[in-house]
Parts: C-alpha cells; structure tokens; sequence
C-alpha cells in the first residue's frame, strides 16, 4: 500500500477504494467474533468458502469476516447484502442451501430466519427485529460490515476521517474543546469527564505525555470492550490518535487483556496497517505530528482495571494501586501526564470530531449524553450486546430489547456496573440508564455489564459471589479492602451455608462501611456495593437465611433438599439413570426415592425429570418428608384405580 | 525449556525490563508453565532480581510455577454462567476428576482452574476444555463430556 502523505491524498484513496465496491454486488457477512466462534462460526466459514468454489461463485460473491454483531443468543449469523437477508444460528449443512437459494435463485430461506416469539411471524431484515430495532448503534453499528483486519474497509465507510479533518483543519485546543462540549464522561466505571481529564494532561508542565487505552475488561459477565476491539480496531485506534493530538503525547498503550488473543490479533493487525498507510508513526498525513502506539497484555488481575495499578503494570510491575493524591492525568505513567480511557471512550472521540459535538449532546439525557452499550446476560431471552441512547428505562432494554425473562420465569433483579456495582430490584424498572440515575440506586454504570436475574436467582449468593471474585482480585496493598473483604466474604458463606446468625448483618454493614470510607483505590471502596445494594432492597431474604434458615430462591445448596413426591413420580428412572452419586433408589413400577445421606445437591435429578411428571421439587426451611414405606412404593397403573 | 528459545523470546523484547510481563507471557504460551530455570535466565538478562520476577509470577492469574496437566480445563465463573449454575458443573468436575479448581492430577491429566468470564455469556454455563467450547453445560453433562479427554 503507497504512503499517504496528506488531507487530499487520504480522500483520492478513499475514493478510489470507494469506486471499486459495488453496492449491488453479493456480500455475504459472517460474524466471527468470540461468541460466534465459539458456536462455530470457524467451520461456517470454511463451508462458505467451499460451497462458493463448488457452485462457481468465488468471482461472483463477496466474503467477509466481520466483528461480533451483538446478538449473541442467535449466532453464528450471517447477512446477505444488499438486500440484508439475515440468517440464525447456522451451521454448515444449512450453507449449501443458502449459496443455492439465496444467493443464486435470490430466495429466502424461511427456516433460517428470525422468528418473532410474540407473533410467530418470520424476519427477513436485520433492521426489523425487535432485538435491533430499538437499539441505537452509532459505535457500534459498524461491526457488522466491515472486516477487523482490512483498513480498507473502514476506510471505505468514512474512517480516519476525523483525523484528517483535526490534523488539517483543527488545532489541538480546538479537539479538547469539541471533546469537553460534547461531556463525553468515561465508559469504563466512574464516568468522569474525559475532557476535563484530557485537559489536566495538556496543561500538565512535565514531558512526554502518554494516552494509554484500557482493554483490560474484566467484569465477568461484560464483553463489549473486546468486541469494539476485535471488531473494529480502527476506530479505537483514530480516537486514541486524536487524543493524543489533543493533549499533545506521541507515545500510546494498548492495555488489553491476554485472555482476548483475537482482540490482541486484530489490533497488532490494525496498528501494522496503519502505520504502512502513514496512518501511525513519523508525520501523520504530513502535519507534522508523530504518534506509536504499543500493545501491552495483561496477564489476568482484574485490579489491572483501574488507572494507576494498570500504569504500574505498563512499567513492567506488579499491578498494584497508587495512591492518587496527585491524579494519574497529571502523574500518571513513568510519573508522567498520562490520559487513560476505556475502549468505547476513545471509539466515541472520531464520531464527535466528524459529527460535532452538538450533535452528540442531542443523544441521550441532560448529564449523560450518547449512547452506551451494554452486555445483557444472565437469565434473558436475547442474551447480546446492545447499544442505546442514554435515558432509555431498564424495563424497554430487558424486555422489548432483550426479550424478557425465559421459561415464564418472573424478573428479580438486574446487576449492573460489574462486581462494583449493585442489584436494581423490580420496582425500579422504570429507571433511565444514566451514569448519576444509576449510582443514585445504589449500582453504578460501570463498564456495562447488565446481568438479568430470575426468581431462581438468590440474591444472598449474588453478594457473596462478588464479594468472594473481589477478595480474590484484591492486590493486598490496603487493610481495608484486604481483610475486610476476607470478613466479609466469610460471614455471607456461613449465612448462605446455613450458619447465619443474629448481628450478622449489621456486621457485615459496618465492614463495608469501613472498606468504603478507607480502602486505597475504587476496588475496594466500591466493594462493598454488591452486599449494600441487595441488602437495601432484598433485607427479607438475608433474614430467611439467617432466622429461618431458608432460602426463598430454593438456590443455596446447604439450605436446600430435593424431594421426590411419591403422589407424582412415576418411576420413568430418567433420574435414577442421571444421578452422579446414585443417590436415588428405584425401579421399575417402583416410586423412587431420594437418599438424603447420599445427594450433594446437584439438581441433575430436578432438570431431567420430565415435566409431565414434575416429580421432583426443591424444599428450603422445611423437613423433607419421611421416605414413604416399602409396601407402598409399587405403582399400580393408575387407569385401573379409577 | 532450553536457553535459546528464552533468549529468542527476550531478544524480541530487546531484553528491556519494563517487557518482563510480556516476556514471561511468551513464555508461559509456549512452555505452559515457568520453569526455575527460565525465570533465572530471564532475571540474568533483563537484569532483574528474581524476588521481583517471583512477585509478578505469583501475583498475574496467567502464570504458572508448576507443569499443567494435558487437558485444561477451564470453568467459566462469570455473573451470567454463575446465575445459570456454574457452581453446580464446578463441583460436579471437581468430584469427577478428584482435584479441585487450580489443581492439577498426578497423572497430568486434567488441570482444573476457573475463570472470571469468556465473553460466551449466551452459551452459559460454559466450560472451556483445551480452547473448545462447551455451552449449556449441566451437572448431569459434564461426565459425558469428560470422558471424551484422555
């Protein structure tokens, strides 16, 4: 690829580029993120590409690999364009048909559509699915068309040319001045003001300067930060650029996390690419400005994610936090000025210097403005990515996005703001996402992670299951968030086990109180949230396990039994078969019976017992009933007794 | 692992000390674990004391000071798997295979360790077994996927 060495240069490229794609030419689009591929989108692919070359189509018909699409539920999906027919969990016996039908007699292939589980009614379009339809996908909404490796392609839909518009036309004040307008807050977990921050480090006296992207996502049940990444690198590549314009760095970081490696490929791929066009490196587009960008992986610490213990990690050192008395912006990275976004934050920047800043103020509510994209996961219809515009209420995001609760079950609570964050309940559905709303409920946004729990979900465990993910990740350095943590987590176990006592709870108040008022960084001054949130909304259920013993959500396994009904069973030995520790007893025309002693509380026998019979149940805070006596145990048909 | 696929991976790294997360990673990748004697090599090279290479290879989840077992098992832990019933599979493996999470057998069979989320939420729970994926995973599944390792 020729160099390219100014504003002018770029747009002939581009143009040309632009005049060799047909917009009526056959592209079939694969997604091939890291969900996708887990459910086989590697061996869709070789099938395409096969059954292209089978059927003589390999000149005719465009192929693309691109980024995760955002509906995950349904993968692998692929689109056909122009038309955007868009097809479902497809596997490689369904591509013959495809090529055949679809692309060459131009049919739908109706089995493979969307099927609206409201009306039953079949979708052809992308665009016309509930899932999509509500969404708005200005950061996200390129994933789906262009392909991660090729700076070709995003190039062809207008991409770098917000650089080129800075480095030509705006001076660096300018850039932070658009960033500012635009309140651009951080996407990663505070939302602080990225242009406030932008401009502690541009006005700081000490040089160099850095800009450093964190990639180091480590909400568990959150992913959208590796999906921009391998998706579509570019864009975070274009706004790290014009940060570093801005404040005036020609050194950036990629923190990304090693558990991403198709992340990490893809933007090694991207950072070659543009640094051959002349996109990156000595004197971007002739404007005399130079700017590298290095890769850095982590190596698997969630503390990693905040500012300074990822900065201690660039250095080469144990990821631990330092105390901010001075902020990283102004002290930061080699105790240098260094300004560190998430990765949807720097996506977010090329669209604000292309479109304006007023125009991303008109998305969104009065203090967050844009959209923010969210991992709805967990106990929901529709588990994917989804982009929104600010203010949307929770209900519209979990139930005309994401579809709902699955298998008839009712909505308990929605996790948002990973382990830092907390448990929204029912009645706070309404709630607009906001970065304030949010923390005012006592969660916070967070990365984005939006997990959706059911009835069968004890919020009790939830606690104790990010408490005991922190006191995990903990790097050790303060008391506070060491120790307290420690206590925490082993009071909420003894009440999940059973144990609970009375004066529990207000312990477990004042140790977090205690973590948030003293821990050294956010890790473990937010810590606590995911016990304050449940405890303030679901008290009653603390109380069920610590005085009755009992676990309302039938979920904690030492305060649970399962119990086959003598009056249902009709000794079919689904269950008999299934155990793993053969703690049922049975046979044929025998009702069988569970042995207490013996079953550690698996519920294999639970889920396999067909439902017509729907013999087995879960008992919490109750005696099981005696085994029924021998004698009675044989069934005789029941149409005879009647 | 011997001397000169070490100094090939800290030669990539122009033996700069800031990179010694980076070259232990190499070398984690290609050795699966961190032999004594490549931590020493590293140390001489990069020149760093070694309690600050033993600091950042017990602190970092990717490390490992002991030999991994064939097959490495990985359960996911993430929120959505959790709420699905992560626990349940991970007990159910950890009796199956008789180690627990972090473990590795003494044939060198199964390594067992649990992780914090693989961004396959849908397929939830999700146990990972040498890079394949298994979704939907129950407890009642989890001996008939197993069996499949040798």
């Amino acid at each position: 690829m020729p160099r390219i060495n100014s504003y002018a240069e770029l747009e002939a490229f581009r143009k040309q580029l632009q005049s060799q794609r047909d917009p009526n030419r056959i592209c079939i689009t694969l997604c091939s993120g890291s969900a996708c591929h887990a459910t086989g989108s590697g061996d869709v692919a070789k099938s395409i590409e096969a059954e292209l070359k089978t059927q003589g189509l390999s000149g005719a018909v465009d192929f693309r690999r691109t980024g995760c699409h955002g509906f995950c539920e349904k993968g692998p999906i692929i689109v056909i364009h122009p038309e955007e027919i868009c097809y479902f969990q497809i596997e490689p016996k369904d591509v013959p048909e495809i090529v055949s039908q679809t692309i060459k007699e131009k049919k739908v292939v109706e089995r493979l559509l969307y099927t609206d589980p409201q009306t039953g009614e079949k979708i052809v379009h992308e665009s016309e699915i509930p899932f999509y339809k509500y969404q708005e996908r200005i950061v996200f909404g390129s994933n789906g068309s262009i392909d991660p490796k090729s700076i070709e392609d995003y190039l062809v839909i207008g991409g770098y040319s917000a650089l080129a518009k800075a480095l030509s036309s705006l001076k660096a004040e300018e850039v932070l001045v658009e960033i500012k307008k635009a309140n651009l807050r951080g996407r990663g977990g505070g939302g602080f003001p990225a242009g406030r921050k932008w401009e502690g480090s541009r006005d700081a006296p000490e040089n160099p300067k850095y800009v450093i992207v964190n990639a180091d996502e480590g909400d568990p049940g959150a992913y959208m930060d590796r999906s921009l990444l391998e998706g579509n690198p570019h864009c975070v590549l274009e706004g790290l650029t014009l940060g570093a314009y801005a404040i005036g760095a020609n050194e950036g970081y990629i923190y990304v996390r090693q558990e991403y490696p198709l992340a990490v490929e893809n933007v090694h791929i991207a950072i070659r690419m543009s640094e051959e066009l002349g996109l990156l490196g000595k004197n971007i587009l002739g404007s005399g400005f130079d700017f590298t960008v290095k890769v850095h992986q982590g190596a698997g610490a969630f503390v990693c994610g905040e500012s300074t213990a990822l900065m201690t990690a660039l250095e080469g050192r144990v990821g631990e936090p330092r105390p901010k008395y001075v902020r990283s912006n102004i002290k930061g990275l080699w105790g240098k000025p260094s300004v560190l976004n998430n990765v949807e934050t720097w996506a977010n920047v090329p669209l604000i210097i292309n479109r304006g800043a007023d125009w991303f103020t008109g998305i969104g509510t009065e203090k967050s403005k844009g959209t923010k994209i969210f991992s709805v996961v967990g106990k929901i219809t529709n588990t994917g990515l989804v982009e929104v515009p600010m203010g949307m209420p929770l209900k519209d995001i979990i139930y005309k996005i994401g579809g709902g609760i699955p298998g008839g079950k009712k909505f308990k609570a929605v996790q948002t703001g990973g382990p830092s964050g907390g448990c929204i309940p029912e009645s706070l559905l309404d709630l607009p996402v906001g970065f304030d709303e949010l923390t005012q409920a006592g969660s916070m946004m967070g990365s984005g992670g939006m997990i959706v729990m059911d009835e069968d979900t004890c919020l009790v465990d939830v606690a104790r299951y990010f408490i005991e993910f922190l006191t995990d990740e903990s790097c050790g350095k303060c008391v506070p968030c060491r120790e307290g943590l420690r206590q925490m987590l082993k009071i909420l176990t003894r009440i999940t086990t059973g144990e609970g006592q009375e004066g529990d709870l207000e312990l477990l108040e004042d140790l977090a109180e205690t973590a948030k008022e003293a821990s050294l960084c956010a890790l473990g001054t937010s810590a606590p949230n995911p016990f304050l949130s449940t405890v303030r909304y679901f008290r009653d259920e603390y109380v069920a396990h610590i005085r009755d013993k009992r676990c309302p959500a039938l979920s904690c396994k030492k305060l649970i039994a399962f119990h086959i009904d003598p009056e249902k069973c009709s000794a079919c030995g689904m269950c008999l078969r299934k155990c793993p520790v053969e703690a049922i007893d049975g046979g044929k025309k025998k009702i069988h019976i569970i042995d207490q002693q013996k079953c550690t509380q698996c519920g294999t026998c639970f889920e396999v017992c067909p439902e017509r019979f729907a013999a087995v149940r879960k008992i919490s805070g109750a005696p099981v009933p005696p085994p029924i006596p021998e004698e009675k145990r044989t069934i005789t048909r029941k149409s005879k007794e009647i | 692992m011997d001397k000169e696929r070490i100094d090939r991976i800290i030669d990539k790294y122009q033996a700069e000390p800031s990179y010694l997360i980076q070259v232990l990673l190499d070398i984690q990748a290609e050795n699966h674990w961190l032999p004594k004697d490549a931590l020493a090599r590293v140390g001489e090279r990069l020149k760093v004391p070694m309690t600050w290479i033993q600091h950042i290879a017990t602190f970092y989840k990717a490390f490992s000071l002991v030999p991994k077992g064939r097959n490495k098992v990985h359960v996911c832990m993430g929120t959505a798997c959790h709420v699905r019933g992560a626990t349940r599979v991970l007990d159910t493996i950890q009796d199956l295979t008789g180690i627990k999470a972090g473990e590795t057998d003494l044939d060198l069979k199964f390594s067992l360790q649990t992780v914090n989320c693989l961004g396959c939420c849908a397929l939830g729970p999700v146990v990972e077994i040498n890079g394949k994926t298994h979704g939907k995973m129950a407890p009642g599944k989890a001996a008939d996927v197993l069996k499949n390792y040798e």
